[in-house]
């Protein structure tokens, strides 16, 4: 039942977007445009400043997650259609959880954009551990979306909440961008320095089970009114 | 669980945001087969006690009791026994009428029939497959009375279901109410339009500032009985 509603609001959200692409496109938009000007500003004659990459990839999933999460959950204002989802007789923190893994998605189809063109404009070696840059994307994203859905649903209603959604969001995630930028420094140093990016992925990954367990936990009581 | 019930009891339920009070002390019960009217002018609280109705306001104090059960002791089982049309209409523009039904069905485990049957019933067969977002008002306000009816609820709570509605709908809905209550469904409405009340609510209940000022058996003359308790109109 749980992850059956999951899926059932994943496959809403979804089937929302391939009829808009809204999100999808502004979000892509921002993030490539965010990219491109950092690259405009870090790369000189060719030589980008060290280490920048893995700040710039991170900062660019960041902020084109902000604007999807808003954009996500301004779907579900409009309408009220939260309220018919909290209302409806299945787990709540499965809708949330469903809205969070369309957060996810949307992100991870960004950075299959966002990695190549950080990777060729940085000339940063982000390929040369697929498998643990795969991880280290995943156990970053998870934990900003985790964190970002809880926030974003608890805000639908408030009148500021374009204001105060980064106003909660960044200094919460500030441990999972560290994460995510020391990770991705490792994966890019010559030799790569396997042992740090895996402990930086063990160390996402045990933030993801915390904000995901005292999400499961709160979403519940906090959208009840 | 099993959360089937008879009656909804308000008892004593107050219910402030911030330091407003939008519900004082207020006890209320409902039965099946009733059609409540919650009348009252804006403000009156009308729409947070339709909240407390439906399990998505919690009271600052007192209880909500569907059958000898508090609302909090039976979760999702309970919400699979309540329909609510709110003044928003808890549809998505971007979806067909169709593909709405469809969705809300399946969170309600409600088979592809009765979404069929929902969209015949609400006249949409032939706009079944077109966006939401392409329908006028009265499409949308039928629509979405078909979608807090599709699982069959028990308790049916409508906020204002004649809006935008035309005098030939405003005569199908008003026999679905009457059908609804008749099969043993708890029907509570809230509304300012007193002439559609009249002659379909079977109790009024009258709200000022968050009080209950009335709670009366539906007779001939309401405009004039609200108007001498509640004042206007």
């Amino acid at each position: 039942m749980f992850l059956r509603t999951a899926l059932l609001v994943l496959r809403k959200d979804f089937a929302i977007e391939v009829k808009s692409r809204e999100i999808l496109y502004t979000t892509l938009l921002f993030a490539l445009s965010c990219v491109l000007v950092f690259s405009i500003a870090f790369v000189k004659e060719g030589e980008p400043l060290e280490d920048a990459a893995a700040g710039i990839l991170w900062i660019a999933i960041e902020f084109a997650g902000t604007l999807a999460l808003g954009r996500t959950f301004e779907r579900e204002r409009y309408g009220e259609t939260l309220r018919a989802l909290l209302l409806a007789p299945a787990p709540r923190a499965a809708i949330y959880v469903g809205k969070m893994l369309g957060i996810v998605v949307l992100l991870a189809v960004c950075e299959l954009l966002l990695v190549p063109l950080v990777a060729l404009l940085f000339r940063s070696r982000l390929f040369e551990e697929p498998v643990l840059l795969l991880a280290l994307l995943l156990t970053g994203t998870v934990g900003f979306a985790v964190v970002g859905s809880l926030f974003a649903a608890m805000l639908v209603r408030a009148r500021t909440r374009d204001v105060m959604l980064p106003i909660l969001l960044y200094p919460m995630t500030v441990p999972l961008m560290i994460g995510g930028v020391r990770g991705t420094v490792a994966l890019t140093q010559t030799p790569v320095d396997q042992p740090s990016a895996i402990m930086w992925i063990v160390l996402l990954l045990c933030m993801d089970a915390v904000f995901l367990v005292l999400a499961l936990w709160t979403f519940e009581p906090l959208m009840t009114e | 669980m099993t959360a089937d019930f008879d009656a909804v009891s308000l008892i004593d339920v107050s219910r402030h945001f911030g330091r407003r009070r939008a519900i004082a002390r207020l006890s209320l019960t409902a039965r099946a087969g009733d059609i409540l009217g919650l009348l009252g002018p804006n403000g009156a609280g009308k729409s947070t006690l339709i909240g407390l109705f439906a399990t998505l306001v919690a009271p600052t104090s007192g209880e909500v009791r569907f059958g000898d059960h508090p609302a909090r002791s039976l979760g999702a089982a309970l919400r699979r026994r309540l329909g609510l049309l709110a003044h928003e209409l808890h549809l998505y523009p971007e979806l067909s009428a169709r593909q709405n039904l469809r969705f809300f069905g399946e969170l309600y485990g409600v088979g592809a029939g009765r979404v069929e049957a929902a969209l015949a019933r609400a006249g949409l067969e032939e706009r079944g497959d077109d966006d939401v977002s392409g329908f006028s008002r009265g499409m949308r306000q039928r629509l979405a009375l078909e979608r807090a009816l599709l699982h069959d609820p028990r308790l049916v709570l409508l906020d204002e279901p004649f809006t935008g509605l035309d005098d030939r709908a405003v005569g199908v809905v008003s026999d679905r109410i009457r059908q609804l209550a008749a099969g043993g469904a708890i029907i509570v409405l809230a509304t300012h339009d007193l002439d559609l009340a009249e002659g379909l609510i079977t109790r009024v209940v009258l709200l000022r500032d968050g009080r209950l000022v009335a709670d009366e058996a539906a007779a001939p003359g309401l405009r004039a009985r609200y108007r001498r308790v509640v004042g206007g109109a």
